[in-house]
Parts: C-alpha cells; structure tokens; sequence
C-alpha cells in the first residue's frame, strides 16, 4: 500500500494503462509538456513520447472528433477535457458520434474512448470550471459514466475505463484530486467491475446514495449523524447499479440521494424514479435530494451556499427520518 | 489509376438513377425519413474517389449515396439501407445519412454539417501513426465552413501535417442560405488557404475537370504528406431535400446550372470525341436501370430489424450493469 492523492493515483493508473496496451494515446489541452492543469498527466510525455501523449490547441471539438477517428482504427484514445465547462464545445462529438456510432454501424465500430473531465466546485472557481454535467451524459444512451470518490478507487477504474470497448465520460472530481488514501498499486484493476455501486459504510436507518465529491461529504455526515446511516457510492452513474440502493432501502425504508448538480432532472431524480419502481412499500418516506440549487454556479463567495456540506445531509437524514 | 472517360459517365449515371428512383420511392412512401440528393453534383465524387486507392478512406455528408456508389459499395445495400432493411450497408440502422462501409474504408456519411471533419483527421492521424501512406478524401458542403469545427479541423491537420483531402462540394446553398449570406469570404479557397493549406477551386460540374483536379491533389497530399483544400464549384438540381420546398433559388438560376449538367457534358463529349454513339449511350442507360431494378428488388424483398434487438449494441456490453 501506497499512500498518494487522487491525482497521483491517476497518473499511476494512466501510466499502467499505456504501458499495458500501446494504442493508448492521451489527447487534451497542456497534458504533454505542462502535465495538465491538475498535473493528472505530469511526465507522461516524457515518459512515452510526443506521439502518445499529445498537446492539441484549444479545439475541443476537434480533439473529441479526432478521437473518434483514431478509435474507428482501433487506438484507444483518452481525452482530457480541462475543466467541466469546456466540454460544451465537444458536445455534438460526443452525443452525435461518440455515443452513437456502435448502434449505427450494429456492431461494426466500437468507440472505445475515453473522455476525462475534472468535475464539481468547492475550489473557489467559477462557472464553467466547477460545474457537474453528468445528466447530460448519463441521459445519451450509448454512453458510460464513471466517476471516482477516492485515490484507490481513480487507480483501478481510470484502467477500467480505458480496457472498455464503450466510450466513458470519466467525471473526476477535482476537490478531492488532492485528498490522499491508501492505494494498492499492483491490485488487479480488472478482478472487479466498476460498474457497480459500492457500500462504503453499513447502516441500518437511513441508505444515503452519493457519488464523486460528496462521497467524503457524506461518509463525514454518517459519522455525525444521530442514527445508523448506510453510505453508498453510486460510482457508476451509467449504467446506474439501482439494485445495490434498492436492496438498502429495503431495509432502511429511506433514501437521501446527494449531489452537487442541480436537482432538476438530476441523477437524484433518476434515483428517485427508480427506486420507487423497484421498492416502493419498503419506503416509508418520500426519497429526499440534497443538490445544487437550480442556478448557474455563483461565484466564490456563494459557493459554500451552494454545494451541498455535512449540515444539509444531516438535514436530510433528519427530515427523512421526521417523515 | 483515372478511369476512362465512358466509365466515368457510367459511374456517374449509376447515381444519378439510383437517385432519381429513390425520389419516386420517396414520394410512394417505399423510403422514409429524410433524403438528400445528389442530382447535378455528381462529378464531383465521380471524379474525386476515382483517383483514390481502395486503400484511402472516405468522410462524407448526408448527401453522399454518390460517394458510397462510387466507392464500390453494392447498390442493393445501399437501396436496402434507403428502405431500413437489414440487409442494407449498415443493417437498416443508419439509412439515408449513414451509409457506412468500414471494409470499403467508407466511414460515414453524417448528418452533423462539418460533425465529419475531425473524424477524418483522426482517420489520417491514425494512418500516420502505423506509418501506412494513405490519403483521407473528407467530402463536405460550403455550408460546413461556417461551422467552427471546419476550421477546428483544417488548423490540426495542417499544424500536425496530417494527409487529409478536403473537398467542399461548394453548391452555393446552405439548404436556404445563399453562400453570400452565409460566408464573409465566398471565395472558399483563399479561406482555407489562411490555415497554411494548399487550396484550388475547380469546376464540379465537368467530371474531368473534377478528375484533374483530383489527380494533383491527392498527389499533392501524399507528396507533402499534409492536407489540401479542393473548392469544387457545383449546383443541386434538386430541392436540400425531398422535404424543402426549395423557395430560395430563382428558377432561371437553375436551368441556368442545368444547362452545364455533368451527365450531359459528360455524353457530348464522348459523342464529339467518337468515343461512343447514341446507342451505346442508351445501352449503358439501359444496364444502370436494370442495375436499380435489381437493387429496388432486393430492398422491398429485405427485412425489418427486429424490434427485440432494439437494444442491441447500444453499448457493447448491454445497456445493464
């Protein structure tokens, strides 16, 4: 076991990644000679070469599109988008091609691409570079949705990702890049699915579903908390793993569902919907969302109001339970 | 290398019947959805893929029946495609605008404008990688160029020298936009020479022209290994598309092109020339139409997907966990 940040775990998983399969070849704004932004990809390029690790201009579209080419010939390409709100130039790419192209040649065409983007606030950023657009994504059919909550968990699945024949949007969220937790550097990444959710914490009163950066979020608030609270990380927001939170709230009978995307149309509705499909009489209250408020994302200074901190899922688990 | 003349107009009328057939199925309710013709530009992909190697790749638009004819791809798939029978060229799931054939390195038509320009950077830059010398022979409409990722596209493929061909079928339209109301530089070419490209315009309504044109610049991009811009100056003598009622053109503008229709330029020339006579002409008429009865045959003759596999390779693991 190792001890390193999220984005360190990141880094090790890209490495393992290219050095395992050589038609691995990372696209993005500033990865190669800078290492990214967030340094996600830092000495990558001077490890494998200009070639693999590849500076493109400010072109999302083209650089999303240009991936779509290079997997139709068999590469795996996996994109950094910068920051969440760049990926909005890129959006016909991936709703258009990148989701589509598999079911419109029946078969003939994978798309095994990957597409990163640092998620979320709590960074003291603005719009654009603090924003959760997972629902666009986890709605297009066609396309996967991952997104870590810890450094061990970014290791495997960012491997996860890139071995998939199916395109994922993998959603990293940037607040906790720096958080640091054990990592198991020669864990197998491919013994487990990452396509399921994962119990973090065992409760008994209330089932808590969260993913990304609210894991810690709520793993805190279950740790306050008045009562037994069962914390779940959805990871897998496409394809959603419903039957691991329908199976809590059966014995629980009530769901708080956090994010920090606003809460129209939002995983939390989906949730919501399906869980109320799939448990209905087991739920002895209404299925509570604790999110984002329906607003552009405000600048710093609101930001603390915004997101949702261990206050409003206590508050949650609290109105839930007073039912 | 370049076909002779009388294949070239064979090639040529193949798709012009092909499509004059699919607007009367269009109009019986045979073909469904949308369909975009390719009436009068012709020349065009005619000249253009027939200077290509069976191992270059093409890009294309919507309208591109054309280019998937002259690629080689079997009429019948591509008639049972219009149908959305499962016997078409991609199962019945594309249909008119997605025609795609990966063995025939045909990658696509696509119904974004512009949504198939960094593909085929991508499909160059994959080539260049594996070091295999092909040329990406990416088809558009003028329309594409006011789209940002015309210009996202042609900047990477020259900053990264990459082999793509691209050729802007120029037919003055934008479904309804005259180019003059659409662009602030209507002479295309000098727009995509700002990007360091060499870019020539030629005239797509006279296929050997086309084939000329074609010759220098695919030669030029597998001598340079970097991309070319090739403006082919054509006209649609149709409406966008079966459903536009085509309000924006003045009639007089269209027999205007008419006159200068390719079929036509193409059919005097080898009669000039002493090449073919009328009843040779009429003879290859009579082959391309029982070449489209055929291929109308098969496609009434498909079948229908069934709705059970409605979720099949959506992903290719399943749509569950």
């Amino acid at each position: 076991m190792t001890t390193m940040t999220m984005a360190k775990a990141l880094n090790a998983g890209l490495r393992r990644a290219m050095e395992r399969e050589r038609r691995v070849v990372l696209f993005g704004e500033d990865i190669g000679r800078l290492g990214g932004v967030f340094r996600v990809t830092d000495g990558l390029q001077k490890d494998f070469g200009e070639h693999r690790v590849i500076d493109a201009p400010l072109a999302e579209s083209g650089i999303v599109g240009t991936s779509v080419g290079m997997a139709m010939r068999g590469f795996r390409p996996v994109v950094e988008i910068q920051f969440d709100g760049f990926v909005y130039p890129a959006f016909d790419q991936i709703v258009s091609q990148v989701a589509k192209t598999l079911r419109r040649t029946d078969g003939a065409v994978r798309m095994p691409l990957v597409i990163r983007i640092p998620y979320g606030g709590g960074i003291g950023a603005v719009e654009h570079h603090s924003e959760s657009p997972e629902a666009y994504f986890v709605h297009t059919a066609g396309l996967r949705v991952l997104t870590p909550s810890d450094p061990q968990a970014a290791y495997l699945t960012i491997q996860q990702a890139i071995a998939s024949d199916d395109p994922v949007i993998y959603l990293e969220p940037k607040r906790r890049y720096w958080d640091k937790g054990e990592v198991d550097l020669d864990a197998d990444p491919f013994a487990l699915s990452p396509w399921h959710a994962r119990v973090l914490r065992p409760g008994d009163d209330v089932t808590v579903a969260c993913y990304g950066p609210m894991v810690r979020t709520c793993l805190e608030a279950a740790e306050a908390a008045d009562c037994s609270v069962e914390v779940i990380d959805l990871q897998s927001l496409s394809p959603l793993d419903i039957d691991v939170v329908a199976a809590s709230v059966r014995r629980t009978g009530h769901l708080v569902v956090v994010h920090e995307a606003s809460s129209t149309a939002g995983l939390g509705a989906e949730v919501a919907a399906r869980v109320s499909e799939e448990c209905f009489y087991s739920l002895e209250a209404p299925v509570l969302r604790v999110t984002g408020y329906d607003v552009p994302y405000p600048a710093s200074r609101l930001e603390e109001h915004f997101l949702p901190d261990l206050d409003r899922v206590l508050d949650g688990v609290d109105r839930v339970r007073a039912f | 290398m370049m076909a002779d003349l009388p294949s070239l107009y064979r090639q040529m009328l193949r798709i012009r019947r092909f499509e004059e057939r699919c607007a009367e199925l269009y109009s019986g309710e045979r073909i469904r959805g949308f369909v975009h013709l390719y009436i009068g530009e012709e020349a065009v992909a005619v000249g253009v893929i027939d200077r290509l190697t069976p191992d270059d790749a093409i890009v294309a638009t919507y309208r591109e029946h054309g280019h998937a004819l002259a690629r080689g791809i079997a009429m019948d798939a591509v008639m049972s495609e219009m149908y959305g029978r499962t016997q078409g060229v991609s199962h019945g799931r594309g249909g008119s605008m997605h025609l795609f054939h990966a063995p025939s390195r045909f990658y696509g038509g696509n119904a974004i404008v512009a949504g198939g320009l960094p593909l085929a950077v991508g499909l160059a830059l994959a080539d260049r990688m594996q070091d295999r010398e092909r040329v990406t022979a990416c088809f558009f409409g003028e329309g594409a160029m006011a789209e940002g990722e015309f210009h996202e596209s042609i900047n990477l493929a020259a900053l990264w020298r990459l082999p793509v061909l691209f050729v802007c079928e120029n037919n003055l339209y934008a479904m309804g936009t005259a180019l003059a109301r659409s662009e602030s530089e209507t002479n295309l070419a000098v727009k995509a020479a700002a990007y360091e490209v060499p870019s020539w315009s030629c005239d797509g309504m006279d296929v050997e022209a086309m084939s000329h044109a074609a010759e220098r610049a695919v030669a030029l991009v597998r001598d340079s290994g970097g991309p070319v811009f090739l403006e082919a100056r054509t006209f649609r003598f149709r409406a966008h598309s079966m459903y536009d009622p085509d309000r924006y053109r003045e009639r007089e503008e269209i027999e205007r092109w008419r006159e200068r229709d390719p079929i036509t330029i193409a059919s005097t020339r080898l009669i000039e020339r002493g090449l073919m006579d009328q009843e040779a002409l009429d003879a290859i008429d009579a082959d391309v139409t029982s070449e489209v009865d055929a291929a109308v045959a098969a496609a009434e003759a498909g079948t229908d997907e069934d709705v059970a596999d409605l979720e099949r390779h959506v992903t290719s693991g399943g749509v569950r966990p």
